[in-house]
């Protein structure tokens, strides 16, 4: 039996996921789940049909883009979103600093520890744009609820990552500081900074990218800079002026990335 | 300074050389400025009254939103259900859509270094470089309100991230793996799907369920602009000041977002 059986058999791919039972649990489970989230949504296909003309009206407005007739409006965004972002950054990381040295359990007493972190959590579970909500109705329209909001958003990305480099330092560089007679704000400045200064630096960089980013979006909330001018122009569907911005965005995002990029390789 | 050095050889421990201090003090200097700058440009457009009262603001905000309405929670299953899937279909459309992209932008795989990778390169940056909110922005205008232009949004939006990471670890890798499959006399077909796809199985799952983690949060958010799920109650209920079944959906957008992060790190911990 089993030998007739070895002449034909033949060499099979392994499957990705070797026990049998959970192999097909899941594939069931996810054509289950695929059939019920397919029912349930509802899809206004004559919506669909009749704005399809608006799309193709939308991608030949990038050819060309109209940068001219709201050129002030979009250079006085551009401008806005830029000061939010480099003084959210600057500040948030101000701020995080000490957060992220609460935060790190080897070096902070336990209380300080789950006080930091959990700030770093309330920071970090909410959107940039609900948090941009709050603090618009707080503080009144226009850049400084967007600043607001990148800092604290800010605090939750710089100081939880911050918080995890302190704890993977080497211990023995801090300890020979310690060693010398060192009182705690030297140790911390000539022990552990040094440490986990480079690539600091560098997140910090990407932080200012990403802050970059989502300043473009907290303006459709009222958070000052180019996505009020954004969210205007597709509310007016002047999509030649909204392509003109989008593509703006896509250059300075291009434009900070690649310079983040180079300054870290200069900074290391 | 100088005298004394002269005077006492003995040399004091610095940190830096003088050059790198003075690089140092320049970049702080030019570093300040600019956020001094920057931040009075933005103190000129605000009112400070507005901000110096912003506590009793805060405090009369917080009041009116505890308790939270725990009854509205049943107004808020169906709602969730659309953010769910939102997030995985886009996830879903965003991976199919991927994986060419990815297969022409990695180095050793594309067609042509050319012409078909700067074309991919140029939509994975595209997509990476403009927010799922203002896609979904967008397409709600052309599509019209309601989920499908969130699924659509999201779906873009991942594209760039998942053909990013995906290309990246296919040039990263065995090379001899491969050339050991082709050596058996397997077409280019062949050769992709026993010596490319198992090694970057691993990597292309990680990545799909950490994409469809950050959607989730993302999906959270769309409805402000109109693209369905929870964000849609939650622009209601705050533009008629229903103050506390917003506090309701911020705690249900918090255990949503929590509970995605935990279902990834574990499914991602299962797969590496």
């Amino acid at each position: 039996m089993r030998n007739l059986a070895v002449e034909h058999r033949r060499w099979k791919k392994p499957p990705a996921i070797k026990r049998a039972w959970l192999r097909w649990t899941l594939i069931v489970g996810a054509a289950v789940y695929l059939s019920l989230a397919l029912g349930t949504t509802h899809v206004n296909w004559a919506r669909v049909w009749e704005g399809l003309p608006r799309g193709i009206q939308f991608i030949t407005a990038f050819l060309p883009p109209d940068f001219t007739s709201r050129w002030t409006e979009i250079v006085e965004g551009i401008a806005e979103t830029l000061w939010m972002t480099v003084a959210a950054t600057v500040v948030g990381i101000a701020l995080s600093v000490p957060v992220g040295i609460g935060a790190a359990r080897n070096i902070a007493p336990l209380p300080v520890y789950y006080f930091c972190r959990s700030i770093l959590a309330v920071s970090r579970s909410f959107q940039e744009i609900i948090l941009a909500i709050f603090f618009v109705k707080l503080f009144g329209f226009g850049p400084f609820a967007g600043f607001v909001t990148l800092s604290f958003a800010t605090i939750g990305f710089y100081g939880k990552l911050l918080a995890e480099d302190i704890e993977d330092m080497d211990v023995s560089q801090a300890e020979a500081v310690r060693a010398t007679g060192a009182g705690w704000l030297q140790w911390l400045n000539y022990g552990v900074q040094p440490q986990v200064m480079p690539r600091m630096i560098g997140l910090g960089l990407y932080r200012l990218d990403i802050n970059f980013r989502e300043s473009a979006v907290v303006g459709i909330v009222g958070g000052g800079g180019i996505g009020a001018t954004l969210n205007t122009s597709f509310d007016r569907y002047e999509f030649d002026s909204a392509a003109a911005i989008i593509l703006i965005i896509i250059a300075i995002v291009m434009a900070v990335e690649y310079s983040s990029g180079y300054l870290r390789r200069w900074v290391q | 300074m100088m005298s004394d050095a002269i005077v006492t050889p003995k040399k004091v421990w610095q940190r830096r050389d003088r050059k790198t201090q003075l690089a140092v003090w320049l970049a702080w200097l030019f570093g300040t400025a600019v956020f001094v700058y920057c931040f009075q440009l933005i103190s000129e457009r605000t009112i400070w009254a507005f901000v110096l009262d912003a506590p009793a603001q805060a405090a009369d905000l917080g009041s009116r939103m505890v308790p939270p309405a725990w009854g509205y929670i049943h107004y808020l299953w169906w709602p969730i259900w659309d953010t769910l899937n939102i997030a995985t279909l886009g996830t879903i459309i965003s991976i199919v859509i991927a994986v060419p992209i990815a297969y022409c932008a990695a180095r050793n795989t594309t067609p042509s270094v050319a012409f078909v990778r700067p074309v991919a390169l140029f939509i994975i940056v595209a997509s990476r470089s403009i927010n799922s909110l203002i896609w979904a922005l967008m397409l709600v205008t052309i599509v019209g309100p309601g989920v499908f232009a969130g699924i659509i949004a999201i779906g873009l939006r991942s594209i760039g991230f998942v053909a990013k990471l995906l290309y990246e670890a296919i040039e990263e890798i065995d090379e001899s793996q491969v050339e050991a499959v082709r050596s058996t006399g397997a077409s280019a077909a062949q050769t992709t799907v026993y010596g490319i796809v198992p090694q970057v199985m691993p990597a292309f799952a990680g990545i799909s369920v950490f994409r469809w983690d950050i959607n989730i949060r993302e999906s959270t958010v769309l409805g402000l602009v109109g693209a369905g799920g929870i964000g849609l109650e939650l622009n209601a209920a705050i533009t008629q000041l229903y103050w506390t079944q917003v506090s309701l959906m911020l705690l249900v957008i918090i255990a949503t977002v929590i509970l995605s992060e935990w279902v990834s790190a574990k499914v991602r911990h299962a797969i590496i």
